[in-house]
Order: structure tokens, then C-alpha cells, then sequence
């Protein structure tokens, strides 16, 4: 490790640390699928040259060349930690010099993928809200360096430290583990994140991939003859009788019921393995990880919503998942914090308190929306079916008797606005919004009143001919619409929530952090 | 023409009529080219497609911005901008001035001939990340970037 200089900034880049030499062997290992296409596409055009011994050469030549480039890359990347921002310098002929001020960076992780694990190797994102999520990465340095930088930012951040006694900072962490899942636990949640979605990237890559199969792969054909080629007919199968071939049907669903099961424990131990949250003096820290470790922290006063999610299902369990809504992503699946993917709702609530978040007093504090707002809905589907019916008795000379039968195309959608009805709610206190949403994916989302970003009355057409309105907040990194209030109540809110906002001190508010 | 704007709100500059009206004229006039290209083609008797795209077209053009305009508002409150617009689809927002992150003035070339400016606030929500208020006369619009500014202090996020 380099000084951390502080005075003047050397701009022409020469100073400042390097990242650590051995993330150039784990940046080029893990590079190497993105070489599969070039290197098969040199092996082709070597191959009608009838020289066998070129294709090593090739192969190498390209191995060769990336691994160059790759450490051009690293001899021409500085990262710098200055008295008020971090600078970082690199490209190889493009230089770009960013600096990040402390002030605007939202959160340092930490990602650790299996190799870079092994080598003591850690990737650190600084994230600063900006749209551009790779715009400040270190790739890679030591864990023990990228500890240090995330003390150091902190330090930084509550105003600490003076610019000289940097390398001095111990890590305060008065850490205390808030909830954490055991392997009973993440193994419980995979069974909840049943998933078939290996046979859609199975199907994905036979369709990428199809012209190196030996054969077509979507020719039954083909199938049915390798069949035959063992002694199974088509003719065997059908003649097995009714009985075997509900055995076989069961046998084919149940293998594919126990596919989607073990497939959603494995993501699931992949991702959520070892998961632990802890509190930290200035918010939360969050590890989880089979093979790749990430290690993020989330600053309690960047939280702007508390999402409380469940399911049909896992409701009656009593497992609900926590998340917190801010500018920064959480993951490229995930844009919330995912502050406990599975935990009773005691535990929920602990945590959401740790961020200052309260419970709403019982549900008979909340309201439920117009009836009439779904009703209406489905109005608008019936004309369609009833034109249907029409078009049937005089373009197909149906019964007319018969073709009321369409009208159970009004059940489906019917069922679907009333769960939506029965589960949605809206509400507010002194301090907090409340909204209530989704029958499979059932949402309870809080939102404090100050952190409200804009207030929208929204109507559409129908809704203004029954005197109904929208209310949508703007907050940042998320959203919160209530829907189906009569006009004059979502005037009333948005006022009291207008007060609230308007009332708030924000030279306060940013002194407490 | 303003009295469908509720008293408490400013109505925007009349000369938006005006530029809408142009900006309508312009962007639409594609459609009756279409028009008189398939009139010219003679597919079926003369008028058929010019007569009904046309008489949209000057109903868009003309009759439409004069309604717009109508219901646009806008209030700059002591501590909040607050616009209203639309009657089909209503839209009443509010944003408070120390939630707004920058605020862009933007003049295109028509607006410049009537001395017209389109301001924009931008905020961090995801609903309303940003909010748009057109047919400013140019020095209001910059008054009121200013008296913006001015109430900006820092950002809480």
C-alpha cells in the first residue's frame, strides 16, 4: 500500500495506489467466456488452412493479447484518496480522471466472487445514486485495503478525522447482528422460491447455441427414433394401457415439480448463505454468500420506504421478507436493500425499527379503497365479451343460450379485482404512509411523511366522472400510489403531508448525519 | 379564456396558444402530406382522405391548444410549486422547493420568437422525477429558477 497523499493532486495521474496485481489473473480468468467467440471464430478461419499447429498458436496469440491489455489496464489505473474525494484515473489511451466526494457517496460494498475469494481478493463499489452503476469500482484489492477504504469513508463521513491521521482510524464497529438466517432457514426459503427457470435457460441456450448440436434439437422425430433405438416404440407407450401411462405422466410432472424445487434451494444457498445483518453506529451491514460473498452497507438515514412483502402461501407461515427502498441498487435482480429475505414479522419489525420505522397500529387504521373503482373496471371488459356473444350468433350461427356461456370470461377478472379490492389499503399517521397492495406478491409499503419527494392528485376520465382520485408520491428509489380516494380526501392528505414537508428544517436533518 | 382556472392559480402566457399551436401545425402536418399523397393516388373518390384528416387536423392544431391551455395553472407558493394540468387526465403536482434537485430553462426556437420558456424541476422521486411547465414568459421563467434556487438548500438524500 501506497501513502494516501493529501495536499495537492497530482493530475497528470502518476499518483495514487494501483489495485492489487493479482486481480489481473482474476480479471482475466474470469474473462475468458467473453473469449470463447473470438477465439472459435479464428479457429474456423484457420481451419480449411490445413495447418493443425496454428490453432494453438492462435489460441495463445489471443490469450496473450488479452492478458496485455489487461495489464495496460491495471498499470494505467490510479485510485486516489484525497482530503475530500476519492479520485479515480484510468484507460489506456481515454484517460478519464472521476473524483467521487465523500458526501455523495450512498454506500461502499463489497463483492468477493469464488476466485477473487481464494486469493484474498475483494471488489469495492462506491455508490453515489448516479445512474451509472459501474462508474466507480475497484477491481480488485485486498480485503484487508478495502476494509480500510470503507473505515476511511465513513471516518470521513462523520467528520472525524483531519486529512493526516487517516492510516490511523480503527474500524469503529460496534456492530450488533440483528437478525441472521440459519441454514434450516435459507434451506425453508428455497423450497418458497420454487423456479423452473432452468428449462428457460436451457431453452435459451439450445436456441443460441443449436448450430453445434450434431442434430436438430426441436425434431421429435429425432427424439422418438433414439427411442426406438433403445426398444421404446410410440406403439409400446400407447399400448401400456391407461394405468402406466398416468404413472409416466405423474413420474414426468414429479420430476419436474422436484427440478423446480431444487433448483430454487440452490439459487437460494447461492445467494442467501451465511446471511447476516448487522447494526452499525451509522446503519446497516449486510453478508451473505455461498460463493460469492457480498458485504454492502446501507446508511440507516439514506433508507426513504420500508417494503414488507409476503405471500399467499408463506403467510400463513408467517414469513414475510424486509426491504429498504433508497437511490443506491442493491443487486442487478434487486433494486431495493434486501434488509431479511425471510422472517417472521417480529423480526421484521425489529429491524424496521432499527430504521426508525414503525408498525401501523393494527389494520383498522387503515382504509380500504372505493369499491367502485374495480367495479367500473370490470364494466369496461363487459361490452367486449357481450360484442363476442354477438359476433358469435351472427357470424357462427351459435345459440344464442350458448353462447352465454361467455360470460364466465367476466369470472376470472371479476376474482382478480376483488383479491385486489379486498387487499388493498391505504392509510396514514403522524409521521408515516401506508400502502397495502397485491394478493400474490402482498406489499405493505411505509414511508415517512418527510421524505416525500412530490405529491401528485392524479385523475383519469372515469375516475373523475366518480369523483375519485390517485395520489402518487414521488420517493426516491421508489414509489407509493394510493388509488380509489374520493377527491376530497386525497386533497385533505396531501395537505397534512404538505405541512409535514414544508415544516421540515433541512440544514437539521443534515447535521444529524 | 383563463376562467376555467381555478382563482388560485397563475394561468400560463397566452402566447402559448400561439406556440403550441405552431408546435401542433409542425408535428402533425406529416399526416396530411399521407393524406394528399393518397388523395393523389386516386383510390377512391376525391375527399375522402383529405376531408377527414384534414378537419382532425385543424381541430388538433387549432381548437386543442386554446384547450390546453386553458387548464394548465401553476402556483409558486412560499415554499413549493405546485402545477396543474389536463382535463381528461387530470394531474395536480406539488414539489416542495427543497426536494428539487436542479431546475432546467429550456427555450426552443418558436418559444424564442414569442419570448417563451419551458421550466423544468427535477427531483429524486420515481413518480414525477421530473415536472414540466411550459408557456412561461422567459423572464418569469428565470425569476422564478432564481427564487428556486434560492430556497434550495441541501438535499436530504
Amino acid at each position: 500500500m501506497n501513502h494516501a497523499t493529501d495536499g495537492p493532486i497530482d493530475v497528470t495521474g502518476q499518483e495514487g495506489e494501483c489495485l492489487h496485481i493479482s486481480g489481473l489473473f482474476v480479471g482475466f480468468v474470469s474473462g475468458l467466456p467473453q473469449l470463447l467467440f473470438p477465439l472459435f471464430a479464428a479457429i474456423f478461419g484457420v481451419r480449411k488452412s490445413d495447418n493443425p499447429a496454428l490453432i494453438p498458436i492462435i489460441i495463445g496469440a489471443v490469450l496473450a493479447l488479452s492478458l496485455f491489455f489487461r495489464w495496460l489496464g491495471w498499470r494505467r489505473f490510479r485510485y486516489h484518496v484525497g482530503g475530500h474525494d476519492i479520485r479515480v484515473e484510468k484507460g489506456i489511451l481515454n484517460r478519464t480522471a472521476r473524483s467521487i466526494p465523500y458526501d455523495r457517496i450512498q454506500d461502499v460494498s463489497f463483492e468477493q466472487k469464488p476466485l477473487a475469494r481464494m486469493m484474498g481478493l475483494s471488489e469495492v463499489k462506491f455508490e453515489t445514486g448516479g445512474g451509472d452503476g459501474d462508474d466507480a469500482t475497484l477491481r480488485f484489492v485486498t480485503l484487508e485495503e478495502a476494509n480500510r477504504l470503507r473505515a476511511l469513508i465513513r471516518a470521513r463521513k462523520a467528520g472525524l478525522t483531519e486529512a493526516h491521521n487517516v492510516r490511523k482510524i480503527v474500524e469503529p464497529e460496534d456492530a450488533e447482528t440483528i437478525f441472521a438466517m440459519d441454514g434450516q432457514r435459507v434451506f425453508i426459503l428455497g423450497l418458497y422460491s420454487f423456479s423452473l427457470v432452468i428449462f428457460a435457460v436451457l431453452g435459451g441456450l439450445t436456441q443460441q447455441f443449436d448450430f453445434l448440436l450434431p442434430f436438430d434439437f426441436w425434431d421429435f422425430k429425432h427424439w422418438i427414433g433414439l427411442a426406438e433405438e433403445r426398444g421404446v416404440s410410440v406403439k409400446q407407450i400407447n399400448g401400456v394401457g391407461l394405468f402406466a401411462q398416468l404413472i409416466l405422466a405423474f413420474g414426468a410432472v414429479g420430476s419436474l415439480i422436484f427440478i423446480g424445487f431444487a433448483t430454487g434451494v440452490v439459487r437460494t444457498y447461492l445467494r442467501e448463505h451465511g446471511f447476516r445483518l448487522d447494526q452499525t453506529n451509522k446503519g446497516f451491514r449486510r453478508r451473505r454468500g455461498l460463493l460469492t460473498l457480498t458485504d454492502v452497507v446501507m446508511p440507516t438515514h439514506r433508507v426513504q420506504a420500508a417494503v414488507v412483502q409476503t405471500g399467499p402461501i408463506r403467510k400463513r407461515r408467517g414469513w414475510h421478507s424486509l426491504k429498504f427502498v433508497s437511490l443506491a441498487q442493491d443487486s442487478k435482480e434487486e433494486s431495493n436493500f434486501v434488509a431479511a429475505p425471510f422472517a417472521t414479522l417480529s423480526e421484521v419489525w425489529r429491524i424496521a425499527q432499527a430504521a426508525t420505522f414503525a408498525p401501523p397500529d393494527g389494520d383498522d387504521r387503515l382504509q380500504r379503497g372505493a369499491a367502485k373503482h374495480w367495479f367500473t373496471q370490470l364494466l369496461v371488459i363487459v361490452p367486449v365479451v357481450l360484442a363476442g356473444m354477438a359476433a358469435l350468433v351472427v357470424f357462427a350461427d351459435a345459440a344464442v343460450g350458448r353462447t352465454i356461456v361467455l360470460l364466465l370470461l367476466l369470472v376470472l377478472p371479476g376474482a382478480l379485482f376483488w383479491l385486489d379490492w379486498r387487499q388493498y389499503r391505504f392509510g396514514l399517521d403522524d409521521h408515516q404512509l401506508y400502502l397495502k397492495r397485491g394478493w400474490w406478491q402482498q406489499q405493505l409499503t411505509i414511508a415517512p411523511k418527510v421524505k416525500v419527494q412530490s405529491i401528485e392528485i392524479a385523475q383519469g376520465p372515469l375516475a373523475r366522472r366518480q369523483g375519485l382520485a390517485s395520489l402518487r408520491f414521488g420517493i426516491a428509489g421508489g414509489t407509493l400510489e394510493m388509488i380509489a380516494l374520493p377527491l376530497a380526501t386525497a386533497v385533505a392528505i396531501r395537505d397534512t403531508v404538505m405541512e409535514k414537508v414544508a415544516a421540515v428544517d433541512y440544514s437539521a436533518i443534515n447535521q444529524s448525519h | 379564456m383563463t376562467d376555467d382556472t381555478p382563482p388560485e392559480l397563475t394561468p400560463l402566457d397566452p402566447a402559448y396558444v400561439t406556440t403550441s399551436r405552431i408546435a401542433s401545425a409542425l408535428g402533425l402536418l406529416p399526416f396530411v402530406v399521407g393524406a394528399g399523397v393518397l388523395e393523389f393516388a386516386k383510390l377512391l373518390p376525391p375527399g375522402t382522405f383529405l376531408v377527414p384528416i384534414f378537419l382532425v387536423y385543424a381541430f388538433i392544431a387549432y381548437t386543442v391548444p386554446a384547450r390546453r391551455y386553458r387548464h394548465w395553472g401553476y402556483d409558486m407558493g412560499k415554499g413549493q410549486l405546485r402545477v396543474v394540468r389536463g382535463y381528461m387526465f387530470y394531474r395536480d403536482t406539488i414539489v416542495p422547493f427543497g426536494r428539487i434537485q436542479h431546475i432546467d430553462v429550456d427555450q426552443g426556437p418558436v418559444d424564442r420568437r414569442y419570448g417563451l420558456a419551458k421550466l423544468t424541476v427535477h427531483t429524486a422521486g420515481n413518480y414525477n422525477s421530473t415536472v414540466v411547465l411550459p408557456g412561461l414568459a422567459h423572464t418569469d421563467a428565470l425569476a422564478m429558477r432564481e427564487a428556486i434556487r434560492a430556497a434550495i438548500r441541501q438535499d436530504v438524500l
